[in-house]
């Protein structure tokens, strides 16, 4: 991660500037970050005192009774040897018998516990996160979402939480046990025959060593495989979407050959990991039975010796066959060390960001009084320290009642100048107020509830129509949703569906046209009946006689709002009171439809070329 | 979800009385089965063929488990051997340590071929399981290639990816598992022999466990199953909210949503929270039940079998074997039962993988086809086509036209006339019903569909872009094109001059489906795109997206170029379009019921002079406004 997206560095509200994290999945984390993340992770589990402090509890209690079978397995063996040796009865096999039984059931519980409670707090501090990035993700401004991928920020909500919510189980907890059973075993162990039990911890270090090496190697190329598999699914992706042009062009071979090549780098890698994988559990297992050799050899000797019991040698035999795994997985833990922390460092780089557009302190509400839009000597561009001039010193006034055209080449300013109004973006320079109040000074749910922009790809909710007309007052009354909806010319066709407003669509449309879905979109913002309204190109898809008809049904409510229009088609245009004509974000022709052909310059050229040809069909 | 719906007060505190909220996150959509029958020989017959070709291997594989096995369940023994014949009588019977040293060497050897049998069993198995994973994958996309078009756009992108993903991932671990259950259910079968074989009355004794736990296990699993299940499903439900809450973004906020939807999601974050935690509940309840029973088993050996060493009839190294044993013991079978849910989510994806192999290939080529060549002209004739995409429901009845070399021909009718399937017949995407379509004088069943590919160039509706170099897009499948070829053709489609002002020229990446162009340059690369093809037929599907003036002037002149010395088959929109045609057909309900040049037709003032009076600037949407389905 780059120093730049540190938190101290936050923009300083100039502008739509928001400090883009770099997602970078293969990126290392610096060591300060990693600590910092580590920290701010292990705050948030233990603040999870209960569940954490009794994961903690039962996983000392645990390795206590854990390490009590090997004893009790030695001691029955040894009185079953004196009963052998002295005779006697095996009367008192009877309490080991039962003190191994109770001892197995506190294990099995307490083991359960430990791992029950530990991820608990995993999931508990899961819960937490994913709330916070789902809130963080919709309060961060446009600016941001234009330029960080949707895809990285789905892997943060979903694989990275995933690896801060392993962590306190597979990580800190069952560190935590292993410590303790090396430490504590291993005391016993050296206490009661160091030669012995220095023999039995032998294959801990190369074991551990190996663990960790292997998971780290693998790891590394688990990241770089997720890459190439990603180039693979891309292909194939892209393939299938896009099927009809591979067919078109008969490109089935050419496609195969991308196919194989992106699978074959990937097959590599995994054939690779498969190796490091499989060597390395090979000659921990190898380690640990050779060790178990030597036990058994030095072991032998000493009991042969006299010096040593077999109960003893029995009891060290099984303390290793308990340490095994443990070890094993020393590398898992260290891997999921790792992965929580580039994980959730990425995280907390988005959690820190803080939005450019917010409510500024003690914002009051917006008040509507006369409902007038005016721009005043407005700059902006998007990237304000060295990109051009989006917008170039805008100025215009618009009274409630009033239709303002917009019109313009790609490029020339004409979204951006509307996406001011409700603040999707801030101003560079200049103010735009509503009523004399500037928008960045009231609370941006007040703005935002006057002001409704008609996007020119309307993105609709995968749920029914009903709640996508009623997406921004869901607690509407019937009646009005269905006013909205017939003002947006919409509502004879959903009363035609099978299912009316129970209709599913999806975020793709499903079933709906291009001109549907406008018009969906449009009765949403109708129904919020919003002081100024916006339509940014969004009536493209709609055909000619439906837009006719939306625009009466649309003027009865006009006189109480002021409408903004962007189009290309001129005739969307005409009835505009006023329409400006942009040109590299600057108004160069301004003035009604008759006036601006009279002026016979840029707007007069357009009519020209567009009517040019169809003169004969205007309406 | 639906409980969402029903609960209002929460967040709508002014909401009229009586009102339901209509609010959701995300998407509640079914997902589909994880789980099928436990076997089902079709499938695992099908898959056997994937697996077939590596056969030697999974017999290597195999043997190496077995050795594998009888190694872990040997060294138990040695121990015992070491104990009962070096150790004891060495310690009795003054120190003769040979058969400690034996027992050892023996150990030393038997632990090395564990080593060598588990890294060639662990090999071979991994590197198996992933070659059949990607020849699974490479069939299945291979296959897909070739299917109907009616099948691909029936078939959303998403569940296809599914298929070639997740399914193929869940045969891998089927897979992997399988050669490992082998050696579960030797090394299961291997203790129950060792123990009978070390003692029968303890071992059966010890061995009355083992029911218990069968029993309580397949009592266990289902319940572990389905609230595992509910885990997962959800956990996607939230998946997907947030998915549509980045995906959404702009909308969520212009909306002013962000405080309700929050609400919304903590219900969902809430869900994933609890069915986890009774998942994990539910996961570890098996832990002290299985020590229980490992813990019954040793007291019952030393118990018993303490008073058969004191009664001669068990050495000591006999209960340390034992002991050893029982350590082992309920490994293989935990093992097993979750083999279990792997092979039934096996079965479950693999049902799935073959249902995509089986999608049939519609179009094949002849065996006696034949390649069109520059030989053939550039003529296209439908002969009495009927064609639809279900037998019952013709959308083409009886068309016949044709267009000679060199012609440009207009396509006009309103949305559902059948203009989109005539295009797809030219380029054989499927077959008729009867009658015939002929490219350059040959029945297009007649010819290879590879050589007919390169006789016609195709442009649609919407320009499809791929990740890669702007050269790489404009070349696609033209491999042989030099650069000189691509500029010609880029200059050519007035594409050359916005492609030297991208950062790196044609060298330049394009984003994502080509995001960082506008609609209007996207159109010029895919016309681009189809010069470099350079084949004599170019069939082209204008769009209808309302470009500004600008770009349209320049797509026209692309359009004149690119027809220049070519059959061209337009479904066209544009007036200008239409009226630079030599000829127009007006199709209406799948029949041609005009035909004629712009003049002829608005003479006989019938269906086109209609449309073309109707239609304001621009001729996208011929749909007649009373109709609501075929409005906009």
């Amino acid at each position: 991660m780059k120093a730049q997206s540190a938190p101290s560095d936050h923009p300083d509200g100039d502008g739509g500037r928001q400090i883009v994290p770099d997602f970078n999945r293969t990126a290392s984390v610096g060591l300060d970050r990693s600590r910092e993340t580590m920290r701010r992770i292990m705050q948030m589990s233990l603040a999870y005192r209960r569940q954490a402090g009794l994961a903690i509890l039962c996983t000392i209690l645990g390795v206590l009774a854990q390490l009590t079978i090997p004893l009790l397995l030695g001691r029955a063996v040894d009185q079953a040897q004196t009963a052998l040796t002295a005779g006697g009865g095996t009367a008192q096999l009877l309490p080991v018998a039962l003190m191994l039984l109770a001892m197995s059931v506190l294990r099995g519980l307490l083991t359960m516990g430990q791992n029950f409670f530990a991820e608990s707090v995993g999931h508990h501090l899961a819960r937490q996160i994913r709330a916070m990035v789902y809130d963080k993700i919709q309060r961060l401004p446009f600016s941001f979402h234009d330029r960080v991928h949707s895809g990285e920020l789905i892997t943060v909500g979903m694989l990275d939480v995933e690896g801060v919510r392993m962590f306190f189980s597979t990580g800190f907890i069952r560190l935590i046990h292993l410590v303790l059973l090396i430490g504590i075993g291993g005391w016993l162990l050296i206490s009661t025959d160091p030669a012995l039990g220095l023999l039995a911890l032998c294959f801990v270090p190369f074991a551990a060593w190996r663990s960790i090496v292997s998971h780290l190697t693998l790891r590394a190329t688990w990241l770089v495989l997720q890459e190439k598999l990603a180039v693979l699914s891309r292909v194939m992706e892209e393939n299938l979407a896009g099927i009809r042009v591979v067919r078109a062009f008969s490109a089935q071979l050419y496609e195969m050959a991308k196919f194989d090549g992106a699978s074959k780098t990937a097959l590599e890698l995994a054939h690779r990991r498969v190796r490091i994988r499989v060597t390395n559990s090979s000659a921990m297992s190898l380690s640990f039975f050779l060790a178990m050799a030597l036990v058994l050899l030095v072991g032998g000797r000493q009991v042969a010796n006299g010096t040593t019991g077999i109960g003893a040698l029995t009891s060290v035999l099984t303390f290793m066959t308990i340490l095994q795994m443990p070890v094993r997985q020393l590398g898992m833990m260290v891997n999921s060390f790792a992965r929580a922390s580039t994980c959730g460092t990425r995280i907390f780089t988005l959690l820190d960001l803080e939005p450019v557009i917010a409510d500024a302190p003690g914002a009051p509400e917006l008040k509507i009084t006369d409902g007038t839009l005016r721009f005043e000597n407005v700059s902006f561009s998007f990237d304000p320290d060295s990109g051009p001039k989006a917008l170039d010193d805008i100025s215009f006034e618009a009274r409630r009642g009033e239709t303002i055209g917009i019109i313009g080449a790609p490029g020339s300013g004409k979204s951006s100048l509307v996406h001011l109004i409700p603040r999707f973006y801030d101003a560079t320079s200049g103010r735009v107020t509503i009523d004399g109040q500037a928008v960045n000074e009231v609370t941006l749910a007040s703005l935002r509830k006057a002001v409704a922009v008609v996007q020119q790809d309307s993105f609709l909710f995968t749920t029914t129509i009903e709640n996508n007309v009623a997406y921004g007052d869901p607690a509407t009354a019937d009646h009005r949703l269905h006013a909205a909806s017939g003002s947006a010319q919409l509502h004879d066709y959903v009363t035609g569906l099978p299912e009316g407003y129970g209709t599913v669509v999806g975020e793709r449309g499903g079933s709906l046209s291009g001109g549907q879905r406008q018009r969906l979109s449009i009765a949403r913002s109708l129904l919020l009946d919003p002081a100024i309204m916006i339509f940014d190109d969004s009536t493209a898809a709609i055909d000619a006689g439906t837009e006719a008809r939306l625009r009466t049904a649309m003027q009865e409510r006009a006189p109480d709002r002021v409408t903004l229009i962007i189009a290309h088609r001129l005739n969307s245009l005409k009835h505009a009171d006023r329409i400006l004509f942009l040109e590299e974000g600057r108004i160069v022709e301004s003035g009604t439809h008759e006036k601006l052909i009279a002026l016979g310059g840029r707007y007069a050229e357009l009519h020209v070329l567009q009517m040019g040809s169809a003169e004969e069909s205007a309406a | 979800m639906s409980t969402m719906q029903q609960q209002p007060q929460d967040y709508s505190a002014d909401a009229p009385v009586g009102s339901r909220l209509r609010a959701t996150v995300g998407s509640t959509r079914i997902e589909e089965d994880i789980f099928g029958r436990a076997f089902d020989g079709r499938i695992m017959s099908r898959l056997w063929a994937f697996v077939a070709p590596y056969r030697s291997r999974v017999i290597v594989a195999v043997i190496a488990v077995l050795i594998f096995t009888a190694t872990q369940l040997a060294i138990p023994l040695i121990i015992r051997y070491a104990v009962d014949y070096g150790i004891a009588p060495a310690r009795d019977s003054g120190l003769d340590m040979s058969h400690l040293g034996r027992a050892v060497a023996l150990f030393v050897a038997v632990v090395i071929a564990n080593a060598i049998a588990n890294l060639i069993q662990e090999r071979v198995v991994g590197d198996l399981a992933e070659n059949v994973l990607f020849d699974i994958r490479r069939a299945m996309f291979g296959h897909l290639q070739r299917v109907s078009l009616s099948f691909m756009d029936k078939t959303e992108v998403g569940r296809l990816m599914s298929r070639l993903q997740g399914d193929v991932n869940s045969m891998q671990e089927f897979l992997e598992t399988s050669v490992m259950a082998v050696g579960d259910f030797a090394l299961l079968i291997g203790i129950v022999v060792a123990m009978l074989w070390l003692d029968v009355q303890l071992g059966l004794l010890v061995l009355s466990v083992l029911p218990i736990l069968f029993i309580v296990r397949i009592f266990w699993i289902k319940k572990a199953r389905d609230a595992f299940m509910a885990a997962h499903q959800s956990n996607s439900i939230a998946n997907g909210a947030l998915a549509e809450a980045i995906h959404g973004v702009r909308a969520v906020q212009s909306m002013g949503r962000e405080e309700l939807n929050l609400g919304l999601y903590s219900r969902l974050a809430d869900r994933v929270l609890s069915t986890h935690i009774h998942a994990a509940r539910l996961a570890q309840i098996m832990v002290p039940i299985v020590d229980t029973l490992t813990g019954i088993a040793m007291a019952l050996v030393i118990l018993v079998g303490g008073s058969m060493v004191v009664s001669g009839r068990l050495e000591i190294g006999g209960i340390i074997a034992f002991l050893f044993y029982i350590q082992r013991f309920f490994d293989p079978i935990r093992s097993l039962t979750l083999q279990y849910s792997v092979m039934q989510r096996a079965m479950a994806s693999g049902h799935r993988l073959i249902e995509v192999l089986d999608v049939p290939k519609a179009i094949t080529d002849k065996p006696d086809a034949e390649p069109l060549t520059e030989a053939d002209d550039g003529s296209v004739e439908f002969r009495n086509v009927v064609f639809g995409y279900n037998p019952d429901e013709p959308v083409l009845r009886d068309v016949s036209f044709r267009v000679n070399t060199g012609e440009t021909v207009a396509l006009v009718g309103p949305t559902g006339s059948g203009k989109s399937s005539a295009m797809a017949l030219v380029h054989r995407f499927y077959d008729v019903q009867d009658g015939a379509v002929l490219v350059g004088g040959r029945d297009v069943r007649d010819v290879t569909q590879d050589s007919l590919g390169h006789h016609i160039a195709m442009v649609l509706q919407e320009p499809y872009l791929f990740t890669g170099t702007v050269i790489e897009n404009i070349r696609y499948s033209t491999e042989h094109a030099s650069v000189d070829q691509v500029i010609e053709a880029s200059k050519a489609v007035g594409a050359h001059d916005f492609i030297m002002r991208l950062p790196e020229g044609y060298d330049t990446l394009l984003d994502e489906r080509g995001g960082n162009l506008s609609q209007g340059q996207r159109q010029l690369l895919s016309f681009a795109r189809a010069l470099v093809a350079d084949a004599p037929i170019l069939i082209l599907d204008e769009a209808t997206a309302n470009i500004d003036s600008y770009t349209e002037m320049q797509i026209q002149k692309a359009l004149q170029r690119l027809l220049e010395g070519r059959t061209g088959l337009i479904i066209a929109h544009r007036l200008a379009t239409i009226r630079g045609a030599d000829r127009i057909i007006v199709l209406q309900k799948g029949s041609v019921i005009e035909s004629g040049n712009h003049d002829a037709l608005m003479a006989r003032d019938g269906l086109y002079a209609g449309l073309y009076n109707l239609n304001h600037g621009s001729f996208d949407d011929l749909g007649t406004p009373s109709d609501p389905n075929l409005a906009s």
